[in-house]
């Protein structure tokens, strides 16, 4: 774990540029995590990262892709049109989550 | 008396009944498990019926032999759980009444639910799965016939029940058609959501290497959208299309539909539970074990086992009104064959991803971690023995419940 400086604000990061820390995200930092990837933000996208924040405060973790399905009502396709190739990924480092771990 | 029902007698259940049986008081407790089938079904045989290395009739025995004395089975479908008043209902009409439930229903692979995965036209025809003993069966005699083209194993999505046996199957497929003689004829590619050829980075890198040795090729990334029968391709939802000949696919895997009708289960239908204990997140007198929780290990007999191993210390400090303090740690420990009678031995918890080293284990060991050896290989196939005579019983196995850091290499 690291501290990095991104739009002037100081934040915890992993080795793969994911905010560790819930409450150092906010959505100029999103802009630009979102830019560093390559992704022009949408009302939609904006949509989805607000859900998966407010999910994870709930459950204490990232919503996996079909969470965000049938949970947030976001169609797995969609996902992929606006976060292409790996929407699950993309839309925790740019909402400042961990990645989901569908995956064990 | 106090009522324990238990929803499952697989590999959870079964070991569960057989390990809090002996530490409860005599006649304060009655005990009755829940299951559809009168079979059990030694799962990990499912991987070699494929090959024709076991026969169906080698890995099925019957449940009541490892049912001890005193408890009742019931074979019955659960229709729902009503965990306010306490009672299970099954379908036939019966009602269970419950001081303390464990869900142990497990997961099953759910080819409807993805579009035309389970399309007659190619379902267990050029379409298969080998997590069940019609499943493995048919397969078998497809790849008999088969005589060269492309063969596509396939993941859906994570979890999946043992989450290395899609790789297994791909390493032996391999060794199978070089036996065969008609390797060149065959070409091989693993389709996967992962980022890699496995999860934990690790292993992934190892894996990944030991596809690229044996020319198969790794397509990851790969959510499928459907499959187009007609075409006889998978498509992703991003539009990638693969074409097969024959596709071995891991369907999705859910937990039984019961647990959703009773409202106890997540966007998969697996039981929220606190993954240090196994009790449910929502009601203070239903665990759920194995399979069928959502804690994030793999779903394998492995964790089954080792989490039950600390399970009745926590079950019986729980009912006598104190604290749980067996935490479990997520441990796995898999053989993963590699064909031409070798394997691999991954070990691992939540928290700490497989690493290369030694696994010690008296008498017969130490095992190598992460590295093709014969050893292993005959660990895998001695391992049958062990489940049905050691594990399922509840004795004690020389392994440890929480995993241990003696023996790994943690360098690099």
């Amino acid at each position: 774990m690291s501290v990095a400086t991104i739009e002037g604000y100081e934040v915890h990061v992993n080795e793969e540029g994911f905010l560790t820390e819930y409450d150092e995200w906010n959505e100029t930092l999103a802009l630009k995590l979102a830019e560093n990837i390559g992704v022009e933000m949408t009302d939609r996208h904006w949509e989805i990262v607000r859900w998966l924040r407010a999910d994870f405060k709930e459950q204490g973790e990232t919503a996996t892709t079909r969470r965000t399905q049938t949970v947030g009502g976001f169609p797995t396709k969609e996902q992929f049109e606006l976060f292409p190739k790996k929407p699950a990924k993309k839309m925790a480092y740019i909402a400042g989550l961990p990645k989901p771990h569908g995956c064990v | 008396m106090k009522q324990l029902v238990v929803l499952g007698a697989g590999t959870a259940g079964t070991i569960a009944v057989n390990k809090l049986l002996p530490r409860l008081a005599p006649g304060e407790w009655k005990i009755t498990m829940v299951d559809q089938s009168p079979d059990h079904i030694y799962q990990p045989g499912f991987l070699f019926i494929p090959f024709g290395t076991y026969q169906p009739a080698e890995v099925v025995k019957p449940k009541e032999q490892f049912i001890p004395a005193g408890v009742e089975l019931v074979l019955a479908e659960v229709d729902r759980v009503d965990a306010e008043a306490n009672v299970v209902r099954l379908v036939a009409g019966r009602e269970l009444a419950y001081d303390y439930l464990i869900i142990a229903s497990g997961t099953t692979p759910r080819p409807d639910q993805t579009p035309g995965m389970d399309d007659p036209e190619v379902w267990r025809k050029s379409v298969h799965e080998f997590y069940t003993l019609e499943g493995a069966t048919a397969l078998h005699e497809a790849l008999e016939a088969f005589t060269g083209g492309r063969l596509v194993v396939h993941i859906t999505e994570m979890p999946i029940k043992c989450p290395v046996a899609p790789l297994e199957f791909t390493f032996l497929a391999d060794a199978y058609f070089k036996e065969r003689g008609i390797r060149d004829q065959v070409e091989l590619i693993y389709v996967t959501p992962l980022e890699g050829a496995f999860t934990k980075p690790v292993c992934s890198t190892k894996l990944g290497g030991m596809l690229d040795v044996r020319q198969i090729t790794l397509e990851p990334d790969f959510m499928i959208e459907r499959v187009d029968a007609a075409a006889r391709m998978i498509v992703s939802m991003d539009e990638r299309e693969i074409p097969f000949d024959l596709l071995v696919t891991v369907p999705l895997n859910m937990g039984a539909d019961f647990v959703a009708r009773s409202g106890l289960g997540n966007e998969l239908n697996y039981v929220p539970v606190d993954k240090h204990t196994l009790l449910s997140k929502a009601y203070d007198n239903i665990f759920a074990i194995g399979d069928a929780s959502d804690i994030p290990a793999s779903k394998a007999g492995s964790v089954a086992h080792f989490s039950m191993d600390l399970f009745p210390e926590n079950f019986l400090n729980h009912v006598a009104g104190r604290p749980m303090t067996a935490m479990f740690d997520g441990h796995a420990n898999c053989f993963i064959e590699s064909g031409d009678g070798k394997g691999l031995l991954i070990d691992f918890n939540y928290t700490t991803e497989p690493m290369p080293g030694k696994y010690p284990l008296p008498g017969v060991g130490p095992f190598t971690l992460l590295a093709e050896t014969q050893t292993n290989h005959w660990g895998k196939l001695m391992f049958r023995w062990m489940y049905w005579n050691l594990l399922l019983p509840g004795k004690d196995l020389p392994l440890p419940a929480l995993m241990s850091m003696a023996g790994k290499r943690t360098e690099g």
